[in-house]
């Protein structure tokens, strides 16, 4: 049995690192494939409420947010506040920001911007109904109310 | 005198990594958005007059501020709401513009691809929450109107196509459906009655 006659060196020969560059790839794969890019940083907590009707948002290059909910610093209050970009907002500085994101777009785009509500589910619908009267009033008529999805448990 | 150390074979390390990569692409879900998508209606014109709707046309669902509903004037649970919503836009017969008087009245729109003028239902779902209606409770209900129309558009598909809705992949007979059931909801301006 020749084949399988051991070999006369001594010492530990080194470990191959053929493989290495497969892992880093699988690690570069895998950070791509998961990470999102954040639009802003949240300054407000938000947790969707659920629903089993949902859709998924497409173009994301097309979608403006608009974030509502408690503030994440309690010194802050609880009541919630409207986010946009990265700064707290009133109603009336909506006209803007979506003046601002009809700016940046194509013109053949501008009919395609929708506009994101990731609002909190504990808020109040009086604060959401006067962002909406305010898109109304800019024009940016189509929105998507963010939900999670819910399994749908057939009653 | 120590033993030889035979070299470790690397040839498989591939593929444990890639078996690493494809656990790790099957099992992480992607962080993407989904919501409910509605189109809000423009601003009325100044001098805009009342439309008048017919009471029967009109499923009222109103949310008052303790998130509780009131359908078409009796109290209402969430639960039962996609149920009566699609009783209310039921429309088995295309054909006949025939309808009970408790359901609302049907008018004639020519569909080519579900053949020809077809009777469809002028209801409409009128919603209307208070200020204090929590967002959770207006999402569930929303959710609840678009599961009916959903469902029902489901059946007339099944019926005339022989597969979901959301299966069909041809433009036109998407719109033909959309046509024939609308997305029919209405949402008042809101009003402040129980404060915040």
């Amino acid at each position: 049995m020749a084949k399988f006659k051991k070999k006369g060196g001594k010492g530990t020969p080194g470990i191959s690192t053929a493989s290495l560059p497969d892992i880093i790839f699988m690690l570069l794969f895998f950070f791509m494939v998961t990470t999102t890019m954040r639009e802003a940083t949240l300054l407000v907590r938000i947790t969707p409420p659920q629903a089993t009707e949902v859709q998924k948002l497409e173009k994301k290059s097309l979608v403006d947010y608009i974030y509502i909910g408690p503030p994440q610093r309690k010194a802050l209050g609880t009541d919630s506040r409207i986010q946009l970009n990265d700064q707290f907002a009133e109603v009336k500085d909506i006209r803007e920001f979506i003046e601002l994101g009809r700016s940046q777009r194509d013109e053949s785009e501008k009919q395609l911007i929708t506009t994101s509500l990731k609002v909190d589910k504990e808020t109040k619908m009086g604060i959401v109904t006067d962002v909406k009267q305010e898109l109304r009033e800019v024009g940016a008529f189509k929105i998507n109310y963010s939900t999670a999805k819910k399994q749908d448990s057939k009653k | 005198m120590a033993r030889p150390v035979n070299e470790i074979n690397a040839g498989s390390m591939a593929d444990i990594a890639f078996l690493l990569l494809i656990f790790f692409l099957v099992t992480t879900t992607m962080d993407t958005d989904s919501g409910i998508t509605r189109k809000l209606p423009p601003p009325p014109p100044e001098d805009m007059e009342d439309i008048k709707v017919k009471e029967r046309n009109i499923f009222k669902v109103l949310v008052n501020k303790n998130d509780r509903l009131l359908v078409n004037g009796e109290q209402g649970d969430v639960r039962d709401l996609r149920r009566q919503a699609k009783e209310f836009l039921a429309n088995k017969n295309l054909k006949s513009g025939a309808v009970p008087e408790d359901r609302p009245e049907k008018k004639e729109v020519d569909i080519p691809l579900l053949g020809g003028n077809v009777w469809i239902s002028k209801g409409i779902i009128s919603l209307k929450n208070d200020r204090g209606t929590s967002y959770d409770m207006y999402i569930q209900v929303q959710n609840e109107l678009a599961a009916a129309i959903r469902e029902l558009r489901d059946e007339m598909t099944q019926d005339y196509f022989g597969m979901r809705f959301d299966q069909l992949t041809d433009e036109d007979k998407i719109k033909a459906i959309q046509k024939a059931i609308p997305v029919a909801i209405s949402e008042a301006e809101p009003e402040d009655i129980g404060g915040k």
